[in-house]
């Protein structure tokens, strides 16, 4: 999985009902972006759907390189982004 | 994915699809302290009534990497809040039906107190903070995604954080 990480580039994984929703798994995109939610709001571009699901969710859950992120979180090259509904294991 | 190499990496914490032997987990927890005077485990089943309708099969799904750094920086934090001799925390994934097993939490402390508390810690933030997520199929053969609960996210707020 590193050799698909290009230096310049961001590694964004969808969980659980975003997945179906967003019709994919995981992408990887330009390392362009300053913080998730700069990400997120280039996202929302795509249409209603992503809006939706992402940008507009007060309940969307974002991770960082495996640790719990907020939009505020500041991203760089070779970043794991990770978003997903509120978990519900045990 | 990498589960068999971040098991050797985090001992006492599993996810994986098979099931696990309450006894024996506990044995190998208890191996080599002599100054465990309380275990306390917790076991977590799968029930066959959810939101008032019948369930036949549960499928987990989690975030792998992520999920095992969730569950050993809980267990940590157990850790550091009371005086502990060992603890492990087992998940599984996959599909699993009602009765099924789903989840364990065991600590073990000198006295029962700390132990009583840590295991109830644990899955309370295991319940928030841990990226696993349900999904339900149910006899008609809907499936759909189980909602997380209010409840829990106030089952943490009394640990003060």
């Amino acid at each position: 999985m590193d050799n698909v990480l290009a230096d310049n580039r961001i590694h964004i994984l969808y969980f659980a009902s975003f997945r179906e929703q967003l019709g994919q798994a995981e992408e990887c995109l330009p390392a362009s972006y300053d913080t998730v939610s700069e990400l997120l709001s280039e996202l929302a571009v795509r249409g209603e759907n992503w809006k939706t699901v992402l940008f507009d969710n007060k309940n969307l859950q974002i991770a960082v390189n495996h640790d719990i992120a907020s939009r505020e979180t500041c991203l760089k090259s070779g970043d794991e982004v990770a978003f997903f509904p509120p978990v519900t294991g045990g | 994915m990498n589960h068999r190499e971040h098991q050797s990496e985090l001992p006492f914490v599993k996810v994986q699809q098979a099931d696990f032997d309450l006894t024996a987990e506990i044995t190998q927890l208890r191996q080599g302290h002599k100054n465990i005077g309380a275990v306390v485990s917790f076991v977590g089943t799968v029930r066959d009534i959810n939101e008032g309708d019948d369930v036949s099969i549960l499928e987990l799904e989690h975030y792998p990497n992520m999920t095992e750094k969730a569950l050993e920086k809980i267990r940590l934090e157990a850790h550091q809040r009371w005086s502990l001799e060992a603890s492990l925390i087992i998940h599984r994934i996959g599909k699993l039906h009602p009765t099924d097993q789903i989840v364990l939490v065991a600590v073990a402390s000198q006295h029962r107190e700390s132990a009583f508390h840590a295991a109830h810690f644990i899955m309370d933030f295991l319940k928030t903070n841990a990226p696993f997520w349900k999904k339900e199929t149910l006899p008609n053969g809907e499936v759909r995604w189980v909602d997380s609960r209010v409840s829990d996210a106030e089952a943490k707020q009394r640990w003060d954080i």
